[in-house]
């Protein structure tokens, strides 16, 4: 039982002060923080297992034959190989209009604009690049059959893996989700050690009652019951308060993510099991304020005979 | 669970008791006694003479450094301590400092021992009622203690003692803070009970208080050692 059950009788042996102390204050913005660090690294896990996901399997070859007519030959001949291959899924070639789109971002039209009709940008000699996505998940094995394709049809093509350039971020990602998860450790073991001393004090203020009910023949389990069910009570209510505040920056966060559709930060998200873990973290919580509370009270209490 | 009493049918057994607290030197010196069941005793002695530690021993709030103690047949020494709240029902203890819970009302002081011993809260408010009556507080059952005279917090403590009749009733200077008429009607009480079975100890220094008790037997303390003259501490007379 999370919140023991008390007799209302035996519950007056406690004088009612709730939320008047500070522990309902101090385990709500803890808890708040906890949701918002568990949110932020459950996000970023799943952004850096998406990213990892779509790379895992990508490479470009790029082709750069001097002979812009060879290039050009190779390029069809290697896609068209690759994509009769089992461990193929999908090789495509990319145009060489969408090169010159992506470059002219950079290097800018005359006019001011994008500059894909720039002459000088027309003038470039650019490489073939084919995108290649592979079957299944042995990706070493697949390597070494498309090395051997391109060795046959481009000579001298360079195979480049998306692992190699967009690895580095994922892992970056992924680092800061495990950073957020510690966090949210750390907070717990915060949240307990309030809970510890708000034990502490509250068998300290009531130390002449608590002489006096074992006197009367009160057991710790009678004793620890009443403070267990006062001390959950209390955290439950700054849990309750910490909980409603995170859902509602979450939910704000969540609003204005919604217009973000682009980029790595498109792939940021909670998913049902983010949410369900979120939702359990309060209850969670309850159940470790009240069974430390509990463990802190039975050590207290073996001390006095 | 309760053995029978030994040392010729003893409820208390003290034998060799030795109590020091820390390093200092003992407070209590080879005290052996025994206490027969329904008997009534007098503790005497001189201020820090060691009867609040040799009463915290009957009342199971202080172990012993050496030495047998053995209530109700049990051995309290080596006792393991979830056992010792079973015992702690069975004694009744009225506190010199009353030590009556501030924030409940007298009538939940009074009730307090029969509801940490699981009694209703049907069966508990006739005999609780009866005690308040009986204690004259009847008019004052919802006061709470801070707004009570020391004679009838004095009152409320014993009421509280004696409600789930203990078979041990442990007194430290119970009538200090009472009129003389107040005083007579609680020895009346405790002699009730003592004539129902319950041994009673009582500490006090009131001389006349010890006289008004019909066969009651004295323990004396001097300076940490229990005096008996007579011995009939060590070997009490079969009462009839």
């Amino acid at each position: 039982m999370i919140i023991p059950r008390v007799p209302v009788q035996h519950r007056r042996l406690l004088p009612d002060r709730r939320l008047s102390g500070p522990t309902p204050w101090v385990i709500a913005i803890l808890m708040l923080l906890t949701l918002l660090a568990a949110a932020a690294g459950v996000g970023l896990a799943r952004s850096a297992n998406a990213i990892g996901d779509a790379i895992a399997g990508r490479v470009t070859v790029q082709i750069v034959t001097a002979n812009p007519v060879t290039r050009a030959e190779q390029a069809v001949a290697l896609r068209r190989a690759a994509a009769a291959q089992p461990f193929v899924r999908s090789a495509r070639a990319v145009e060489q209009e969408e090169l010159r789109a992506t470059l002219g971002q950079w290097f800018g039209g005359e006019d001011g604009s994008e500059g894909g009709d720039d002459p000088v940008l027309q003038s470039l000699p650019l490489p073939a690049l084919i995108d290649i996505d592979f079957v299944g998940e042995d990706r070493a094995r697949h390597m070494g059959q498309l090395r051997a394709l391109v060795a046959r049809e481009a000579p001298g093509a360079r195979i480049i893996p998306h692992a190699e350039w967009l690895g580095p971020v994922a892992r970056l990602i992924r680092s800061l989700a495990w950073v957020a998860g510690g966090l949210v450790v750390l907070m717990t073991l915060a949240s307990g050690a309030v809970v510890i001393m708000t034990a502490r004090a509250a068998l300290g203020t009531h130390y002449a009652t608590i002489e006096m009910l074992h006197m009367i023949g009160a057991t710790d389990q009678q004793i620890t019951r009443l403070f267990q069910r006062r001390i959950a009570i209390d955290t439950a209510y700054g849990i309750a308060l910490g909980t409603v505040v995170a859902a509602l920056i979450l939910l704000l966060i969540g609003w204005q993510w919604s217009g973000v559709t682009s980029g790595l930060a498109a792939t940021a998200s909670l998913g049902p099991a983010g949410w369900a873990l979120l939702l359990a973290l309060p209850l969670l919580a309850i159940a470790l304020a009240a069974l430390t509370a509990r463990l802190t009270l039975l050590a207290a209490l073996q001390k006095i005979l | 669970m309760t053995s029978a009493p030994r040392s010729g049918g003893a409820m208390v057994e003290f034998s060799g008791v030795g109590l020091r607290y820390g390093p200092d030197a003992e407070i209590l010196s080879d005290v052996s006694f025994n206490l027969q069941p329904g008997s009534f005793y007098f503790l005497t002695g001189a201020s820090g003479a060691g009867k609040t530690s040799l009463l915290k021993m009957l009342y199971l709030a202080q172990r012993p450094s050496r030495g047998i103690v053995r209530l109700f047949g049990e051995d309290l020494v080596s006792m393991p301590r979830h056992r010792l709240p079973g015992f702690r029902r069975r004694i009744g203890v009225v506190f010199q400092d009353f030590r009556l819970i501030p924030h409940l009302s007298a009538r939940d002081n009074i009730a307090l021992p029969l509801r940490i011993a699981g009694v209703s809260e049907e069966d508990l408010s006739g005999p609780v009622g009866e005690m308040l009556g009986w204690i004259g507080l009847a008019e004052r059952a919802d006061a709470f203690p801070p707004t009570l005279s020391g004679g009838e917090q004095q009152r409320v403590a014993i009421a509280r003692a004696v409600i789930a009749r203990p078979q041990l009733l442990v007194a430290d200077e119970p009538t200090g803070n009472v009129d003389p008429e107040m005083a007579t009607r609680l020895l009346g009480l405790f002699e009730a009970l003592n004539r129902l079975g319950t041994t009673v100890v009582v500490a006090t220094h009131d001389i006349h208080l010890i006289s008004r008790i019909e066969n009651a037997q004295m323990m004396r303390l001097e300076k940490g050692r229990l005096s008996d003259p007579t011995g009939a501490l060590r070997y009490p007379p079969n009462r009839s």
